[in-house]
């Protein structure tokens, strides 16, 4: 809820006083990215919270620590990336020239963000027999996510070359050591990795584009008002 | 045809009639879908509770054996977790001693020291008990080592060996450590966590029993020690059991022991939630509710929002509940846990269905039936949603053959939940929805038909912009924030700056938000297995290292409680301990012969301690083998009937044991005062918690009563209903004196008055019939009839004999498709056109259509009378059946229009769209674009101008002047000559004290010329929608977005004014050169006429702005959304504003600065500008209930006249006079 009613409540002062603030390009690209990161650490926190818990006996240590049970690193990382990734995806709609049509509404993105949660939720939650079954399952939600929320061609393409992108990153992070995984089952990492990765850039996208879609109203209006 | 194609058709076309169905007959249906629904969910009733408290199962100790793996079909109340052997047999050594009997050289510590140090020799027994070759060690529970995150209580938890818990833990079991302890309490209470604490600390965990009931207190009443040896076995063996129990008793008789001792209760604890799983899971309801949150607010244009989203929600709901009754009927038990996939459930059921069918029923044509729109409506959405449908269920059936067990079951319910979430919208959604539009209709209905009517002046072609394009909402950039300056030099009230408070802040929406944020927050820490229970084991566990370094809480003074008497003796350092001798003993016989109030404590067995664990809370046993990394989660342990041990200890005992310091030490009140800090904190939650809650009501409470004045422009509606006799009284009760004011109804007209004129004196209408009347604005006599041109005969023979004769105009308006709908509430209702279409030809109104007529003139006149709200969408004309005339005179006028040719060029067939009087001289402009001047009195014809053919749509009538604002946009200013000197009009009667108009009166005897002096050809691009004069400038407002300004003496443009975004629909402008002007955008523009720039700009509705005034201070404007807003006029901010009741928004009138004037339903209302309040409300007729006051118009002389229907209103109003000096 944090986050809606962040973004909820941004929505309103934009139309504000704060009008000539917001349309202020690099100060609605600030905004943006501030939420975004926002958002994504969050996502990160809670979501790393149901990894770990697969793993943690009935009583973790600490609730605190439990809550930050991975390396400091990780959250920020999130947040870095989704930023990112929230606002290339308005960019690249926008250099593209394809807008993003399918059900810009916030409803949606919220189905969105749940199917995510969702899609974690049963990777950590759901036993599979084996990890092919698990990856392929995962696969197809993410490929099912994409087409319910996105469907456009270039949010598929991103949300590929991020997830393998990210999926190479962890790679080299665990054959340098940082950390590692309970059980790898493909080349030290988790199979499943980049489906959850592909998910993540779907939902930051959508969330993203959702965002940008005020400065575009904003814009406009002030325009269509000069 | 493809089979997609006649899919499609044949999908669409059982849509549509289930549409029709479910409009036709609501109530079966909902009933009907009721039932199903509790039908469906009635096995939901056999499910068990969900929760994660423990499960019980008892049986007899004696025939006990280890339960097989196997599930045995035969024992039926045999739960099913009971099977193979448990984690742990429990035994229980319940420890029950005292000093006995009390001695008052006795100090306090005495009540628990020696009973305490009693254990040291029960363990030992117990450790060592043999029976034939078994000993405790081989039979105990072994443990390894505890939590790495509990090192801290290393020294207190037994490790490496038998899990054995008792009170002598806290001094590692060594009796020489105890002896050396100086405080006894201080060593138990250091681990106790500060604050609440429900369940399993340390405490509870080493004594067995809960903390109240220890006794180890130093004001403890009854000093008798409770405490028991907890042993965890790992194998049962019955024997070493019954001769552990049978050495202990013989130790240790207890006298009056009747404890049962043959029954096992096997104890099976379920999952447990931790916090780590409750944060995902909050955060998933979280995101569910914003989605439902998001999802519901996008629910627009239908009569409750909140219902159709209460409705909405219900339906997902519900199916969920239905699907889950289904597979439990079924068979399938649910295994997973419900609470975290039911946001899954409810975001893959979704709410899209829902909102896409609410989008597209009410974006059906409004004139429809309602049957028909939801038809309609559903059939349009009826291929989308079965694909949809039709998607989500492959997508389920993949998910079903990925053969995981969980996504299976997963699939499983949401294909259930999602059949059944169909057959709900489709049968309970749908029938709402059409109550909803049906109730939208009635309101509809009325909204729209004052607006039909318009102000007389100005036309204004708002209430016809279609629907299906309602104005984009306006975001309100300037309106929202800047407001804070304006209220602080306002004198507004305070109820009503809470009111924009809350509107501006939406402090409402976002409490509810917050509201239920913190109940799914009260619920999770409330839940037993929750987050309060695990937070407080969390404390219990960290309490030890927090408080290392603590000092001891005695520190604090010692406190004397009155009237203990172990107080009083405890300061004394017990001088002389009296031995009593041993056999004294048995708790008898100790009362004193001086009566002293010492009492012996007595030891007493009840059935409340054969199961001692059952006071503790659940999680007793959970936490104290979670501290060995052994969960007892879906497993189960057996609990083995208590030993019971009574010890009584001579005081001589007592005191022997006791610690150098316990006599030097100051009583402590540290034990009491903790106990008494744990239940004052209780205490004080709940009195906080109450508290909360009363300030809640009454914030709620004052809310209401806040939130209630915002219905005061609804006091229609709400003292509408009243019934005859009734005086209508305002909020407070208040009754005004009727006496005061008492309306004049001036009754004449046969049909709805449509134009309405006044100069202050004189007041002229018209009606549909095109009858003009003059009255006396004073007197309220009617002076003078001039019917229809003469032919006033067959008119109202038409309008009696033909009903067809009516639809006409919307007729018109909706068959023309360049020009959408701009003139239609123009006061042309007039029957003349329709009466051509009775004498037309057949060929002339089927030529190259081919349709028919007839019966679409009868469709047009249901739907008028449906709803003759005329709110045509242009872009959606259905067959477009134009009947040629219309069109040609609207559309090009250069092209003689055929029905001029067909019928007689008289005028009897144009209407009158506009009416102006000055003086004595009423200007009407007709439909045909003819222009006449009537005497007022005489009633005679004075002068008449045809030299346009364009309909006039708007009159100005202004000294010697009229300015016409024609049809195709032209502007024609007219001269009105008078061939003799001006006299002055004998019936003018005394002036009144208001300045009369400066207006020219003309005698009878004048030869009265009306000259056209200069026709603006294109003085807007399209056509001309309001026009005002005064203070020698004609203002025109077009659809075309812009506004004019005209010199009204050389017809001269000055200024073109462009700003608004849609067409304009209201201007004002009065003798201070004040220009203001409303469009269809809901923007409200101020001008500068002097320069022609823009002094402000604000967004004040969503819709039309119906009409605009403007005071000294302030603008009032109305919009379609029947809100009248209240602008302060320099700042342009908004200051307040007044909810009308439906459709009475347009009509308003300022009387004076600070006094307006609006119409309700059959009443008109006055309010005090500055602040907002009414002040009285005025009934009309005594029939006038259903009627609204679609026009108002404010004499001069502080009258108010007002037609609803056939009649007019005059409402003198002399307490405004007295204002006004």
């Amino acid at each position: 809820m944090a986050e809606a009613t962040r973004l909820s409540s941004n929505g309103t002062a934009q139309r504000g006083p704060y009008i000539s603030v917001i349309t202020n390009r690099t100060t609605n690209l600030l905004i943006r990215g501030t939420m975004l990161f926002g958002v994504g650490v969050f996502l990160a926190l809670v979501l790393n919270l149901l990894q770990v818990q697969r793993n943690v006996t009935l009583f973790p240590p600490d609730v605190i620590s439990s809550i930050f049970s991975s390396a400091w690193w990780v959250p920020p990382c999130c947040g870095t990336a989704s930023a990112l990734i929230g606002l290339l995806y308005p960019c690249i709609d926008r250099r593209l020239g394809e807008p993003h049509k399918l059900k810009r509404e916030w409803s949606s993105v919220m189905r969105c963000v749940a199917v995510f949660v969702g899609i974690n939720h049963a990777s950590a939650k759901v036993d599979f027999a084996n990890n092919v079954q698990l990856s392929l399952t995962l696969a197809a939600l993410s490929v099912g996510l994409w087409w319910t929320f996105d469907r456009s061609r270039s949010g598929f393409g991103l949300g590929v070359a991020i997830a393998l992108l990210a999926t190479l990153a962890t790679q080299l992070l665990v054959y340098n050591g940082v950390f590692q995984y309970t059980s790898p089952d493909f080349l030290y990492i988790r199979s499943w990795l980049p489906c959850i990765f592909f998910a993540g850039v779907i939902t930051m996208g959508n969330i993203g584009r959702q965002l940008a879609l005020y400065e575009c109203k904003v814009v406009q209006e002030k325009i269509h008002q000069d | 045809m493809t089979v997609r194609e006649r899919l499609r058709q044949n999908i669409s076309a059982a849509f549509y009639r289930h549409g029709l169905l479910c409009a036709s007959y609501p109530v079966p249906i909902i009933l009907f879908t009721s039932v199903s629904i509790l039908t469906c969910c009635y096995p939901l009733l056999k499910l068990p509770l969900p929760g994660t408290g423990p499960v019980e199962f008892t049986t007899g100790a004696k025939d006990y054996s280890v339960p097989s793996h196997e599930p045995q079909g035969d024992l039926g109340e045999r739960p099913d977790w009971y099977q193979g052997p448990p984690v742990a047999y429990i035994q229980q050594v319940l420890v029950k001693a005292a000093v006995s009997p009390w001695d008052s050289s006795l100090v306090p510590v005495d009540v628990f020291r020696s009973p305490l140090g009693r254990v040291f020799s029960l363990l030992e027994e117990i450790r060592n008990h043999v029976y034939t070759d078994r000993s405790l060690e081989t039979l105990c529970l072994q443990v390894t080592e505890l939590l790495p995150g509990l090192r801290r209580m290393q020294s207190i938890l037994p490790e490496h060996g038998c899990l054995l818990v008792s009170p002598g833990n806290y001094w590692q079991n060594r009796r020489d450590l105890f002896d050396s302890d100086p405080d006894i309490l201080k060593t138990v209470h250091q681990h106790e966590p500060k604050g609440i604490h429900t369940s399993a600390t340390l405490k509870d965990l080493l004594f067995g029993v809960p903390g109240k009931n220890t006794g180890v207190s130093l004001y403890s009443r009854k000093r008798v020690v409770t405490y028991t040896i907890t042993i965890a076995l790992s194998s049962y063996d019955a024997r070493f059991v019954a001769s552990l129990r049978a050495r202990l008793k013989q130790l240790h008789p207890s006298v009056n022991c009747t404890l049962r001792e043959d029954h096992m209760v096997h104890v099976h604890f379920k999952e447990e939630i931790g916090i780590a799983e409750l944060i995902p899971l909050v955060t998933t309801y979280i995101i569910l509710f914003a989605y439902i949150y998001f999802s519901t607010r996008k629910i627009d244009m239908v009569k409750s929002k909140w219902g159709l989203a209460l409705a909405a929600v219900v339906t997902v709901l519900s199916s969920l509940l239905m699907s889950v009754g289904l597979c439990t009927l079924f068979g399938l038990t649910p295994t997973l846990n419900g609470g975290s996939i039911f946001p899954y459930l409810v975001v893959v059921i979704g709410l899209e269905n829902v909102l896409v069918l609410t989008k597209s029923v009410v974006s059906t044509p409004v004139d429809l039936e309602v049957k028909l729109r939801i038809a309609q409506g559903l059939s349009s959405e009826s291929w989308s949603i079965m694909k949809n449908m039709a998607t989500e269920l492959v997508i389920i059936l993949i998910g079903y053959f990925t053969l995981v067990p969980a996504i299976q079951e997963f699939c499983l319910f949401a294909v259930v939940g999602l059949v059944s979430d169909f057959f709900l919208q489709m049968f309970f959604f749908t029938t709402v929805l059409s109550i909803d539009i049906r109730r939208m209709e009635l309101a509809d209905l009325n909204r729209r038909l004052p607006a039909e009517a318009g102000m007389p002046p100005p036309p204004k072609p708002g209430p016809l912009r279609p629907r299906e394009a309602p104005p984009p909402p306006r975001p309100s950039p300037h309106t929202i924030t800047l407001q804070a300056p304006a209220f602080r030099n306002l004198r507004l009230p305070k109820r009503l700056r809470v009111v924009y408070f809350l509107a501006r802040t939406r402090l409402a929406q976002r409490i509810i938000m917050v509201g239920t944020v913190i109940w799914i927050g009260i619920l999770v820490y409330t839940d037993p297995a929750g987050l309060r229970t695990y937070l407080a084991a969390q404390v219990s566990e960290q309490s030890p290292l927090g408080e290392a370094g603590l000092p001891p809480h005695l520190g604090v003074a010692p406190v004397f409680p009155g009237g203990d008497p172990t107080s009083t003796l405890s300061v004394l350092p017990a001088p002389e301990p009296t031995p009593l001798p041993e056999n004294q003993s048995q708790g008898h016989g100790a009362s004193r012969p001086g009566g002293a109030p010492l009492t012996s404590p007595q030891i007493s067995w009840g059935s409340e301690d054969e199961e001692v664990w059952r006071r503790l809370s659940f999680r007793y046993w959970p936490s104290l083998f979670s501290y060995y990394n052994i969960t007892l989660a879906k497993r189960y342990i057996s609990i083995l009937p208590v030993i019971p041990v009574t010890l009584h200890l001579n005081p001589q005992e007592a005191i022997e044991m006791r610690h150098p310091q316990d006599t030097q030490h100051a009583p402590r009140s540290s034990a009491k005062t903790t106990d008494l800090q744990t239940d004052l904190t209780l205490y004080k939650v709940a009195a906080l918690g109450l508290f909360a809650g009363v300030v809640l009501v009454l914030l709620l409470f004052c809310l209401y009563r806040v939130l209630c004045p915002r219905n005061y422009g609804q006091n229609g509606v709400q003292h509408g209903r009243r019934r005859r006799g009734d005086l209508p009284c305002d909020e407070y009760g208040y009754s005004p004196p009727v006496s005061e004011i008492s309306p004049l109804l001036l009754r004449g007209h046969s049909m709805d008055i449509e134009c309405l004129a006044s100069d202050g004196m004189l007041l002229a209408s018209c009606c549909l019939a095109g009858q003009i009347r003059v009255w006396d604005a004073q007197t309220g006599d009617c002076l003078t009839v001039i019917p229809n041109n003469g032919y006033i005969r067959t008119h109202t023979c038409t309008l009696k004999c033909c009903p067809l004769s009516l639809p006409g105009p919307p007729l018109r308006r909706r068959v023309t498709p360049s020009r959408p709908t701009l003139f239609g509430d123009q006061p042309d209702l007039t029957p003349l056109i329709d009466t051509n279409f009775g004498e037309l030809p057949p060929s002339h109104t089927t030529v190259g259509f081919g349709f028919d007529f007839g019966g679409l003139v009868e469709k047009a006149y249901k739907e008028h009378e449906a709803s003759p709200t005329m709110h045509f969408t242009a872009p959606t004309p259905p067959v477009t059946p134009a009947p040629p005339q219309r069109r040609r005179s609207l559309g090009d006028p250069p092209v003689a229009p055929p029905e001029r040719i067909n019928v007689s060029p008289g005028e009897w067939d144009s209407s009158v769209w506009s009416l102006e009087l000055r003086g004595n001289l009423i200007a009407a402009g007709r439909s045909s674009g003819k222009l006449e001047l009537w005497d007022a009195v005489e009633g005679t014809l004075r002068c008449c101008n045809e030299d346009g053919s364009s309909g006039i749509t708007a009159l100005a009538f202004l000294n010697n002047r009229i300015v016409a604002a024609r049809l195709n946009g032209s502007l024609d200013f007219f001269t009105v000559d008078i061939n003799k000197p001006l006299g002055l009009l004998q019936y003018r009667g005394p002036p009144g004290r208001a300045s009369l108009p400066s207006s020219p009166c003309y005698s009878s005897e004048d030869v009265i010329s009306c000259q056209l002096t200069r026709s603006v050809q294109c003085a807007h691009q399209k056509p001309i929608t309001v026009l005002r004069a005064a203070a020698g400038r004609v203002v025109t407002g077009s659809q075309d977005h812009t506004v004019r300004v005209y010199r009204l003496e050389d017809s001269c443009c000055l200024f073109t004014l462009q700003g608004h975004s849609g067409g304009i629909t209201a201007i004002y402008i009065d003798q201070t050169m004040v220009l203001a002007s409303g469009g269809q955008d809901g923007a409200i523009c101020l001008w500068d006429v002097l320069t022609g720039s823009r002094v402000s700009h604000v967004y004040g509705h969503r819709g039309d702005v119906t009409s605009l005034v403007c005071t000294n201070s302030c603008v009032i404007s109305s919009g379609l959304d029947d809100l009248i807003c209240i602008w302060d006029r320099s700042t342009g901010i908004k200051l307040y504003s007044i909810q009308q009741e439906v459709g009475c928004g347009s009509s308003l009138g300022v009387i004076s600065d600070s006094l307006l004037v609006t119409g309700g339903h059959g009443c008109v209302s006055f309010w005090d500008l500055n602040y907002g309040d009414l002040l009285q409300t005025v009934y009309l007729g005594q029939n006038s209930e259903g009627q609204h006051v679609r026009q108002l118009l404010v004499l001069d002389n502080a009258a108010i006249v007002c037609d609803f229907g056939s009649e007019l209103s005059l409402v003198y109003v002399p307490s405004v006079l007295e204002k006004l000096d």
